[in-house]
């Protein structure tokens, strides 16, 4: 991190919707304003996802880019405990993972931060165990 | 666009979806005056093997159970003003369904309208048991078939319009077929008309879980917020001829349609973007662009589409056992210790039966994983009002039940003030997904005949 920039979680630079298909989660990062989509690409790659999803077990993380939508797809294999018919977990579908993801830090320059939504001071709520920059 | 449009108005998105959705969309159609058609996708990967048992128990059930709360309110204005109606409905008893609904329509003093019942879609018979068996390679051996239904495409539902039908009934087809069927029918797109196809499936996809696209499952108070969540408008996709659509919902209706909104939707459970894989065709979101091009108007373009794959997505569900669960709760100083001593007892009391998942509501209750890993990794944070609880499967019900009955245990010689055991038990079905090749499943309409047929 440099004096020219600042640590933000990525909800307020995307926004993302989860969807599930049997063990598979797929998860929407979309930019809240076009010119930040680049921070998005170079910082939440496939390697910071699945660290940030290291719990979970992924077998692979795929990244998908939608440059005309200002937006990233992404496909995590195995992480859902087998599915909605198979997991123990009350949210089998995994739809609360987008927030977990969205959770992720992101390094913002000063001059994209007008393009930022909502406003500092809600960080991560609940403890996570693989906290790691992802720059 | 073209002012040559089909407007397609959807009123579920699963079944057990809010049952007062139709009427401001069917209103909004009407006063569109232009060709319409009503959707109701109700029919989740689970849902048909639900409706199977349902079937067992009753051979005149197995249709969607809220079918006539769906109905009821908007059938007299869909078949007076000419809007058809489409829906996967049928479930397990499409047949039954349409008897139903021939008997709704007797109810309400009209005509019986012509119902058409697609079929094809089950596989569970004895002419496909050899390409199950293929498929899934052995693994229904010794299992308890429930169900096993391919997903099929649009071209019975356009045939069947075609042919007259005012209402078409399915049971497994594809969700966005059940958008590209009304727009071949009306437009007369061959079923090789790949970028029409493809466009016309990813407006079936905007619409397929309803208010998802119209500000549903979107609100984020202070971030995203949404007005009117509690009378949220249902979509509709005005299409045109080139399968290009404009996603709008009715107007005065709560929600909205905007370009982040239906963004998340376009991608809601998609993988590679660029093969989006249907009955249909494959569709390629690559190039997609969302535009605003009104209030609540959002235009998608840029969708391509490719040849249509040789195979059908063919959902078997087995009898798999059971879930138990088992909660209990702890307030005050050190509530998360207790807990956690208490799920501690429990692991020690049940070692052995297989794999145990953990939450402490109140700390974690979803982020955590089966195996553990997460609340391992995570101290006590002093948390002071914690709901413990506990889940497994077993395939034996004598074994699944000693979950309760350690944690009801707990009232006694589990840690100090735990209260408020609650335990549930349930049989499961498992799911198995395999590609069958297209050619073993014919799928095909006709009319259900109620003078032959009965209304019920």
């Amino acid at each position: 991190m440099n004096d020219n920039s600042s640590i933000e979680p990525l909800w307020r630079a995307a926004h993302g919707r989860t969807g599930d298909k049997g063990n598979r989660s797929n998860i929407s990062v979309i930019a809240w304003d076009p010119a930040l989509y680049p921070l998005l690409v170079a910082q939440i790659t496939e390697s910071a996802v699945g660290q940030r999803f290291a719990h979970r077990r992924p077998a692979r993380v795929q990244r998908f880019l939608l440059p005309s939508l200002h937006a990233m797809n992404f496909v995590l294999d195995d992480v859902l405990d087998g599915g909605v018919n198979d997991s123990l977990n009350l949210d089998s579908h995994g739809k609360a993972l987008s927030f977990l993801l969205l959770d992720m830090p992101l390094q913002v320059p000063h001059e994209l931060r007008i393009h930022l939504a909502g406003t500092t001071g809600s960080p991560t709520t609940k403890p996570h165990p693989k906290e790691t920059p992802s720059t | 666009m073209s002012k040559d449009v089909l407007r397609v108005g959807c009123a579920a998105g699963f079944s057990g979806d809010r049952t007062d959705a139709a009427r401001p969309v069917v209103d909004a159609l009407i006063a569109s005056g232009g060709p319409s058609v009503l959707i109701f996708e109700t029919l989740a990967e689970r849902t048909l093997a639900l409706a199977q048992i349902a079937r067992r128990t009753d051979p005149q059930l197995g249709y969607e159970p809220l079918l006539d709360e769906m109905l009821r309110p908007v059938l007299a204005d869909c078949l007076a003003h000419g809007i058809r109606i489409v829906s996967n409905f049928g479930a397990a008893n499409p047949r039954g369904a349409a008897r139903r609904i021939a008997g709704l329509a007797h109810e309400l003093g009209l005509s019986v309208p012509r119902i058409a019942v697609v079929s094809g879609d089950d596989v569970s018979g004895a002419s496909h048991r050899d390409a199950l068996n293929d498929g899934l390679q052995g693994a229904l051996a010794g299992r308890d078939l429930v169900s096993a239904n391919a997903y099929l495409g649009a071209e019975a539902i356009a045939n069947a319009l075609i042919a007259g039908a005012q209402i078409v009934v399915c049971g497994r087809v594809s969700d966005p077929s059940l958008t590209v069927g009304p727009a071949m029918a009306h437009f007369g797109w061959a079923a090789d008309d790949w970028d029409r196809l493809a466009r016309a499936t990813m407006a079936g996809h905007l619409l397929e879980c309803g208010a998802q696209v119209t500000g549903g499952y979107y609100a984020d108070p202070g971030l995203k917020d949404v007005a009117g969540l509690a009378r949220l408008g249902y979509p509709i996709a005005e299409i045109d001829l080139n399968g290009q659509c404009v996603i709008t919902k009715p107007a005065g209706s709560g929600g909205r349609v905007d370009e982040h909104i239906v963004k998340e939707q376009l991608l809601y459970e998609v993988h590679d973007p660029a093969a989006y894989v249907t009955p249909d065709v494959v569709a390629d979101l690559s190039e997609a662009q969302v535009r605003q091009v009104g209030s609540d108007r959002v235009l998608l373009r840029g969708v391509r589409g490719h040849a249509r794959t040789d195979s059908l997505k063919v959902n078997v569900c087995c009898a798999s056992g059971w879930l138990a669960e088992a909660e209990i709760s702890y307030a005050g100083a050190r509530a998360e210790g207790r807990a956690r001593l208490a799920a501690d007892i429990v692991r020690e009391r049940l070692a052995g039966i297989g794999p145990l998942r953990i939450d402490l509501i109140g700390v974690s209750s979803v982020i955590a994983d089966d195996a553990g890993h997460w609340l391992e990794a995570v101290p006590d944070s002093g948390a002071t009002d914690v709901r413990l609880r506990m889940a497994l499967r077993h395939t034996d019900r004598a074994q699944a039940e000693r979950l309760a009955r350690e944690m009801v245990a707990l009232y006694t010689c589990g840690p100090a003030g735990g209260g408020g055991v609650r335990t549930s038990l349930r049989p499961t079905l498992g799911t198995l997904s395999f590609l069958m090749p297209r050619a073993l499943i014919p799928s095909r309409f006709d009319f259900f005949d109620p003078q032959r047929e009965g209304a019920a």
